[in-house]
């Protein structure tokens, strides 16, 4: 793996090996919380985007300014029509629990929903109608990036738990469709209510917790890093070509500076991660987690509940998952709801998980980087294979421009092809699970 | 005044608008329900890759009406796309078939944890098959239908009735409620009468018992994979021709699929048809906007200002899921008893 990343350095670049290494890491995080629910647990989350989304949500809603104007207008009205909402919910379901007539509570939860809606709707238009170019939304809390981090982590484990409950006691595809199904609900949210996050046209410039290139090119002491490593370079230029040249290599290094901070970050939570994870897996709870996998009816004999420990192990997964889906948006610096794909998302991390071992953290991690690499790379591959075939066919051949147009779509059919072989001969991944004396 | 003749015209727009297209999408739902029922009964799995198989079989018809066309092999009033779905079923049966063959049986020979391994292996399936359709077809979506577009269109029907408000029925429309009434009764016909259909039942119920009674697990396989083609294909050209084709649409129908399946109760093909209807019914009539109705029927200082919409089309998919979630928390094993709870 790491040779294939040094002859990309030596061919491509160097700032595009540290952008692949950078998502190969939060990819791995976002496989590490799948494996923790799929490999320790056996359950099926087909609803990855989602999680991912909730924690890319909460960057917004966490580390932007505040919008005053909305908030002025807007924010009391909206705070009023979401209260009305959770009144409405929390009635329904307290009459529920004491008896009541069941038409009779449909009935209030009806009304209730009208008013809700009603109230809503006004707020929305409101909030929506301030400066819809640059804000027409709320705006956040205007906290550090990292809090987001962890709130992300907090909403996705949230919406497990809800998803959970309802799912975990009956039958194991049940999870797996309402997964899907809330996953692509919230990017429907997240897509549709633009007083919320924006919607489609999408939240830029968020803050970030590393230093800035501009800066960086600033500061004197990565000058005199940068001027000492080209020195021999340097000498040979004339006195004129030297300044220009040396601010053209300070540019190109504060790139890299900046994606290596962002590395040195990832590395520390992946790491701090599977430390934990693995520590937990040794651990009696760990213990108690494999033995229920392996053996259901034989673990709730032992009088283990069996629910409980899906439903716990479930929510921390999908925490994890909503931690990266918040890096991922902190990294991309842009929060972007239309690039919320089930392919990348869910399928991307299902392969890697599946390709790497399950039940193995590691094999999770190298999973991760070795998918995200293939995935990257063969767009490059998929137009250099078009360019090959061009040289031998005529110059605005019709079928050629047909491939050219259609070959990404190849990568769907590719990345599914490499789940089913590694299912149907190497079930176990590259780094299979160790089969530890329970 | 004209009271009852406003309140006919209320409903004959209520008719247009909600009846009609509800009970077609209904019919639509239904028949990629029955779908996923008939592989969970028989191959014990949830099979994800349904909407993305439906594109499948609608590809194949797009091509070959296509194909006719420009040969101007048509028939008029009937769409061509009509007059070719056999032949699009035997080209989806075959892919079924092979993706049996090349994916699926292997676990059923380890005797694997069916249900598992097949969801897995089925999202593998439809990524392929996405992928497949998107390469040959593009992503942007594109209608195919030709010939009559209208059994009667509402000028006709308002001048044939002489009321404010008419009624359409479109080709595609009519086309899908009888095509997949006939199928369904087929079907039926199939599983109660035909020796193959008693031997599916048998082997769905107890797979140890019908291999001991001499029925042979491959056959029962393969004519689930030639039925669910059958009803894939002809479920997907229908919704094709009636809302057009885009691939994307396709892959998100699986959640009302899946909905319908489960409020019906998964196993049961009676259970799917009703869960259908009921899906098609509760999104068409939430995310109808009640304004016009309710100016007919309403005095005039009653009419409402806004839409009285109840919830905005595009939150759709909500429906189902709001309806697969109430239903797995007031009666999981559905409106007609499946087999819920013990899986594997």
């Amino acid at each position: 793996m790491g040779l294939v990343l040094l002859f990309v350095g030596l061919n491509q670049s160097w700032a595009l090996v540290l952008g692949i290494i950078n998502l190969s890491l939060i990819s791995a995080i976002m496989a590490l919380g799948v494996n923790i629910q799929w490999g320790y647990a056996g359950l099926f989350n087909v609803g990855i985007m989602g999680f991912a989304a909730l924690g890319g949500v909460s960057v917004v809603l966490i580390s932007q300014q505040p919008v005053t104007e909305a908030i002025d207008v807007g924010g009391l009205k909206m705070l009023f029509a979401l209260a009305l909402g959770a009144i409405t919910i929390v009635t329904g379901v307290v009459l529920n629990k004491k008896g009541f007539n069941k038409w009779l509570i449909a009935t209030i939860v009806v009304i209730g929903y009208l008013f809700t809606r009603h109230y809503f709707s006004e707020a929305a238009d409101v909030i929506e109608k301030v400066d819809p170019a640059i804000t027409g939304y709320l705006g956040g809390f205007g906290l550090p990036v990292a809090f987001s981090w962890i709130v992300g982590g907090l909403a996705a484990a949230g919406a497990a738990w809800w998803i959970g409950k309802i799912t975990l006691s009956l039958r194991t595809d049940y999870l797996a469709i309402a997964t899907l199904g809330i996953s692509e609900i919230i990017i429907y949210v997240v897509k549709n209510e633009d007083w919320f996050v924006r919607g489609v046209k999408n939240v830029a410039g968020l803050p970030r917790p590393v230093p800035y290139e501009v800066d960086m090119q600033k500061s004197e002491w990565l000058q005199n890093i940068v001027a000492w490593i080209y020195s021999s370079d340097l000498e040979l230029l004339a006195q004129s070509e030297q300044v220009a040249q040396l601010s053209a290599y300070v540019r190109g290094a504060s790139v890299i500076f900046v994606k290596l901070c962002y590395s040195g970050l990832f590395v520390l939570i992946l790491v701090a991660l599977i430390m934990l994870s693995n520590l937990a897996l040794n651990s009696p709870w760990g213990r108690k987690v494999r033995a229920i996998r392996d053996n259901e009816v034989a673990a709730s004999a032992m009088g283990k509940n069996i629910t409980r420990q899906h439903l716990q192990i479930f929510v921390i997964g999908s925490a994890i998952v909503g931690v990266a889906g918040a890096l991922l948006v902190t990294y991309d610096g842009i929060f972007i709801p239309t690039a919320y794909v089930p392919l990348r998302f869910t399928f991307l991390i299902w392969v890697m998980v599946i390709l790497g071992g399950s039940g193995n953290n590691l094999g999770s991690v190298l999973g991760a980087f070795i998918i995200w690499f293939m995935w990257i790379q063969s767009g490059p591959m998929g137009v250099w294979a078009v360019d090959m075939i061009s040289s031998f066919a005529q110059e605005g051949n019709a079928s050629l421009e047909f491939i050219e147009d259609r070959v990404h779509y190849l990568r769907l059919v590719f990345m599914g092809t490499i789940l089913l072989l590694i299912m149907r001969f190497s079930p176990g991944g590259i780094l299979p699970e160790k089969n530890k004396e329970l | 005044m004209s009271d009852s003749i406003d309140i006919i015209n209320a409903f004959a727009l209520l008719t247009n608008f909600v009846l009609l297209p509800a009970l077609s999408y209904g019919s639509q739902l239904a028949l990629g329900a029955l779908a996923v029922t008939l592989v969970y009964s028989i191959l014990r799995f949830s099979n994800f890759a349904q909407g993305d198989s439906m594109a499948f079989g609608t590809m194949i018809v797009i091509l070959l009406t296509g194909f006719m066309i420009g040969n101007g092999w048509t028939v008029t009033g009937i769409p061509t796309a009509l007059l070719v779905i056999p032949i699009a079923i035997i080209g989806t049966s075959i892919y079924m078939l092979t993706i049996d063959r090349l994916v699926y049986r292997h676990y059923r020979r380890i005797k694997a944890k069916q249900n598992i391994v097949g969801i897995t292996a089925s999202i593998g399936v439809m990524f392929i098959t996405g992928g497949i359709v998107r390469f040959i077809l593009g992503a942007t979506p594109q209608r195919f239908e030709d010939g009559e577009r209208f059994i009667f269109s509402v000028r006709e029907f308002k001048a044939f009735t002489g009321l404010e408000q008419g009624i359409a029925l479109k080709t595609s429309q009519f086309l899908t409620i009888t095509i997949a009434f006939l199928l369904v009764a087929f079907l039926f016909y199939f599983l109660q009468k035909t020796k193959t259909g008693k031997a599916m039942r048998a082997y769905s119920d107890n797979q140890e018992l019908a291999l001991l009674s001499g029925i042979d697990p491959d056959k029962v396989v393969q004519i689930t994979w030639l039925l669910v083609a059958a009803l894939t294909t002809i479920a997907g050209a229908l919704y094709g021709l009636d809302k057009g084709f885009a691939p994307q649409q396709y892959h998100l129908l699986l959640l009302p699929i899946f909905a319908s399946v489960i409020v019906g109760g998964i196993g049961s093909p009676l259970g799917a048809i009703a869960g259908a209807f009921l899906v098609s019914f509760s999104e068409v009539l939430l995310t109808y906007a009640y304004k016009k109705f309710l100016i007919y029927l309403l005095p005039l200082s009653m009419h409402p200002k806004s839409l009285v919409q109840l919830i905005g089309t595009e939150y759709k998919y909500a429906i189902s899921f709001v309806i697969l979630v109430t239903v797995l928390l007031i009666r999981p094993t559905g409106l007609f008893k499946g087999k819920v709870i013990v899986g594997e």
